[in-house]
């Protein structure tokens, strides 16, 4: 499997990361040598093998349902860039 | 050209945990901005989720309800999308392996009985809330709600009307309520429907092109967002358009449905196991400890109530409509109500009080106790069923018992056969047509005058009494 510039440009575009026409290329093969990578890991054969969804053979940690957070409101909000009555000011969204 | 209509749901139910699902922070509605955000809620680097048990036994618990499979092995998964509301960049849901696989509910339109298969139900958190008045240009950003345990229930595309699409809606409603997982605050966000709605020629194998209708937060608005798409794609096709697959908003200021976002611009959410969270594993015991505590669900208590208390079909499933009304039912047969008689006051002049105060039955100001004693006053003969209804509004608006209201107002109905007798004669003598009716064969001409018996006697004869009256006297 492998990537065009297009998809490049695409998943660069949903990642909200700025690739210039220069760097295009070069992410592209990039992208394309780990792609390959995985290609190769694909070719082994792993009939009968569980899937794994991480990387350690470990289970979720669970925690009793109880409200323990404290009000940290004012320290958080203290390293926002912007913030009004109580709220996270953000560049406006309107979808 | 006959069109067959095609709607599949997707309802995010709030789970009602004390805090969120990964993190220590409060779920409480209505808290000002920002005040129940933990490290995790607000994605500061190097926080990380701890999954919150409450949450995986809710959904064990809807899982059972329905009959579904509970995977022993389930996985969190990062659905990626960039919103200022979702300040990880990514939000934590299931994919691959959600928590509930299957299940069925079934619906009842019009006593027509259908089963809805489900696809999954997955767990995953809410994301926070835009405030989108102006801040000198700006929006504000409130995380309260980021983080908060969804379970998102995803049915197969089996409905085939906007009855059945809201059939399903509220019997899902009613059983997420009943088994206690979510509160069933449609106003404050904690039940929302996604309604995927498309249309086909009858007799057609595949699936029309489906439009999406976001976020339906009551009934009402659901059947007329759904009467009107379906309108509209009908329209678009018959007028040689295609439809395109999209998001679409309610707006139930006009009606109408409109576009969102097309598919062109849809989110690739390049879902992937989410590295911090390794697999659920919900062991059989596990399971089993949650199966104990499951409340009796509605269809199991329905058959009860039939057999129990011999009570018709319908009767059983609106008195199981909700644990409140199914409760105050049985505490007031358990008072020594008749089970039938204690139904039709529930549904009939109970439920239309309350529907008209807008109360539920949990706020009813006649206990169930108050109302046994009032059935029992007519199962007594006390007091006839008219004036029963007129005495349950005056235990309604005082609090009072019947028996207080009965006494202090002279309700006792009348079963002195002297005085009814005087009332009967004259009524009979100023009716001699009906007299001459019933001499002559018309059986129903004297059932005429029991109503003029019983208002001469102020409502309190006993209508049977006056009728046996009538007729000893004329025949």
């Amino acid at each position: 499997m492998s990537l065009s510039l297009e998809d490049v440009s695409r998943i660069a575009r949903l990642s909200r990361i700025a690739v210039t026409a220069d760097e295009l290329a070069a992410t592209q093969n990039q992208l394309n040598r780990i792609l390959h990578l995985i290609d190769e890991m694909r070719a082994v054969d792993t009939t009968g093998i569980e899937p794994m969804a991480h990387a350690q053979d470990v289970f979720l940690r669970l925690r009793d349902d109880a409200a323990t957070a404290p009000d940290r409101r004012a320290a958080f909000q203290a390293v926002a860039p912007a913030v009004e009555n109580g709220l996270y000011l953000v560049p406006k969204v309107i979808e | 050209m006959k069109w067959e209509v095609v709607i599949g749901l997707e309802v995010h139910t709030q789970l009602t945990t004390q805090s969120k699902i990964f993190s220590g922070a409060s779920t409480a509605f209505g808290a000002a901005p920002n005040t129940q955000t933990a490290v995790v809620d607000i994605a500061l680097p190097g926080a990380l989720p701890v999954m919150n048990k409450a949450a995986v036994d809710k959904a064990i618990q809807f899982g059972l309800a329905i009959g579904a499979k509970i995977n022993q092995k389930s996985v969190f998964a990062r659905k990626n999308y960039f919103y200022p509301d979702l300040p990880k960049g990514y939000q934590i849901s299931q994919f691959e392996l959600p928590v509930v696989e299957g299940g069925a509910i079934t619906i009842n339109v019009d006593g027509v009985e259908k089963v809805i298969n489900l696809t999954r139900a997955h767990l995953e958190e809410d994301a926070g809330k835009s405030v989108h008045e102006d801040f000198h240009g700006m929006s504000g950003i409130d995380l309260n709600r980021a983080g908060t345990p969804l379970l998102e229930i995803v049915s197969e595309p089996e409905m085939r009307s906007w009855q059945e699409a809201v059939a399903y809606a509220k019997a899902l409603y009613s059983l997420v309520t009943w088994i206690g997982i979510c509160d069933g605050n449609m106003q404050e966000g904690s039940f929302r429907c996604d309604v995927n709605v498309s249309v086909r020629p009858e007799g057609q194998q595949e699936f029309g092109t489906r439009r999406e209708i976001k976020n339906l937060n009551s009934f009402k608005f659901m059947e007329q967002a759904i009467k009107y798409e379906v309108n509209w794609q009908i329209g678009e096709i018959e007028e040689g358009r295609k439809i395109q697959q999209a998001t679409i908003l309610f707006d139930p200021d006009t009606g109408e449905t409109r576009m969102m976002r097309s598919k062109e611009d849809a989110h690739d959410y390049r879902y992937f196991p989410d590295p911090d969270l390794p697999p659920l594993v919900i062991a059989d015991e596990w399971i089993e400890r949650v199966k104990a505590t499951l409340p009796e669900l509605p269809v199991a208590m329905q058959a009860r109530f039939q057999s129990q208390y011999g009570i018709p079909a319908y009767d059983a499933t609106t008195l199981t409509s909700s644990k409140e009304m199914a409760a105050f039912f049985e505490a007031v047969v358990a008072a020594g109500a008749d089970a039938k008689l204690a139904s039709n006051w529930i549904m009939g002049d109970v439920s239309a009080t309350l529907n008209r105060e807008e109360k539920t039955i949990a706020e009813s100001p006649v206990s169930a106790e108050a109302l046994a004693l009032l059935i029992k006053r007519v199962m007594d003969n006390t007091i006839n069923n008219k004036t029963a209804k007129d005495v349950l509004k005056k235990m309604w608006e005082s609090g009072d018992s019947a028996d207080t209201i009965i006494e202090r107002d002279g309700l006792k109905q009348e079963t002195d056969t002297g005085a009814i007798e005087a009332i009967v004669d004259a009524v009979l003598a100023a009716n001699p047509k009906a007299i001459e009716e019933y001499r002559s064969g018309k059986e129903k001409a004297l059932n005429a005058l029991v109503g003029q018996v019983m208002k001469g006697s102020g409502g309190k004869a006993n209508p049977g009494m006056a009728l046996e009256l009538l007729k000893k006297k004329v025949g």
